[in-house]
């Protein structure tokens, strides 16, 4: 069931990069750094403003994909990639979509397991992509299971 | 500190070395994340889901790994970072993350870059390019 989602997608949704979401997210990953927290040294850096962590888009919404109801439990988070153009700016609007990429199942030393691959993207207001994420959730058996039943 | 753009390769980064895990910094993680799973921050939770105890979000890991580049921010930013999610992270456990350069090109710098617990065991390991 979740090899019928590959190629589905979710609608847009605009995020914007909250300065006080910014501070927690940076002190939560024990990183409060001036150049993702004080408003001078931003206009002073090369990005002439705040920019956010690189693994911050993981707080974006990005919509849901129809039809895909994973279990609750069950899910073990295998792979993380990002690519970025660009740092992300502090205040600025991001637009982000998911999109099931690649479901498989590999046999291993925990019985079947499956791989499921999402990239979530984001865009600015024209389009342009900022950035994209890749991440590959692996399923054991009897999460699976749950979701027949 | 020298500038990311001197480093050779087979060079590394200072390892950064981290309080052992605490409850608090999970539950702060979750909030600023909004990853609010139990088995990051409730023993039950983790419990049912067969696991010893609580574990860290694979997320705080990459991210407290993607800190050893905030110093290099004037250079260039990190254009690519990928990391395979090896072992899982326990309260208490003592996490040091690690960068060392694996190639590079007059425009980027790839590191190979990990985070190793107490026992020297790999908690993540990944590819990290940044780009100057």
């Amino acid at each position: 069931m979740l090899k019928s989602s590959i190629g589905k997608k979710s609608n847009k949704v605009k995020n914007t990069i909250e300065r006080g979401a910014v501070r927690k997210f940076a002190e939560a990953i024990n990183d409060p750094d001036p150049i993702y927290l004080d408003e001078t040294a931003g206009a002073n850096s090369r990005y002439k403003r705040n920019i956010a962590p690189p693994t911050f888009p993981v707080t974006f919404d990005a919509g849901t994909i129809p039809d895909m109801n994973l279990p609750a439990k069950g899910l073990i988070h295998g792979e993380q990639i990002y690519h970025y153009k660009r740092p992300l700016y502090v205040g600025e609007d991001v637009y982000c979509w998911m999109e099931v990429k690649d479901y498989y199942e590999k046999s291993g030393n925990f019985g079947d397991m499956g791989f499921l691959v999402v990239g979530k993207y984001g865009e600015d207001e024209d389009g342009t992509l900022l950035f994209t994420e890749e991440r590959i959730v692996i399923i054991n058996e009897a999460a699976r299971k749950e979701m027949v039943g | 500190m020298s500038r990311l753009a001197d480093l050779q390769v087979g060079e590394s980064l200072a390892p950064v070395q981290l309080n052992p895990v605490g409850r608090l910094d999970l539950i702060k993680y979750a909030g600023a994340s909004g990853d609010f799973n139990p088995i990051h921050t409730i023993d039950e939770e983790a419990e049912n889901a067969g696991l010893p105890g609580i574990i860290a979000h694979g997320m705080w890991t990459m991210g407290n790994l993607a800190t050893l580049f905030t110093p290099y921010m004037e250079e260039g930013f990190i254009q690519d970072y990928s990391i395979r999610f090896k072992g899982m992270v326990f309260l208490g456990d003592v996490v040091t993350l690690r960068a060392k350069v694996a190639e590079k090109q007059p425009q980027q710098v790839k590191f190979s870059v990990g985070a190793v617990n107490q026992h020297g065991k790999n908690v993540l390991q990944g590819d990290l390019v940044f780009s100057l």
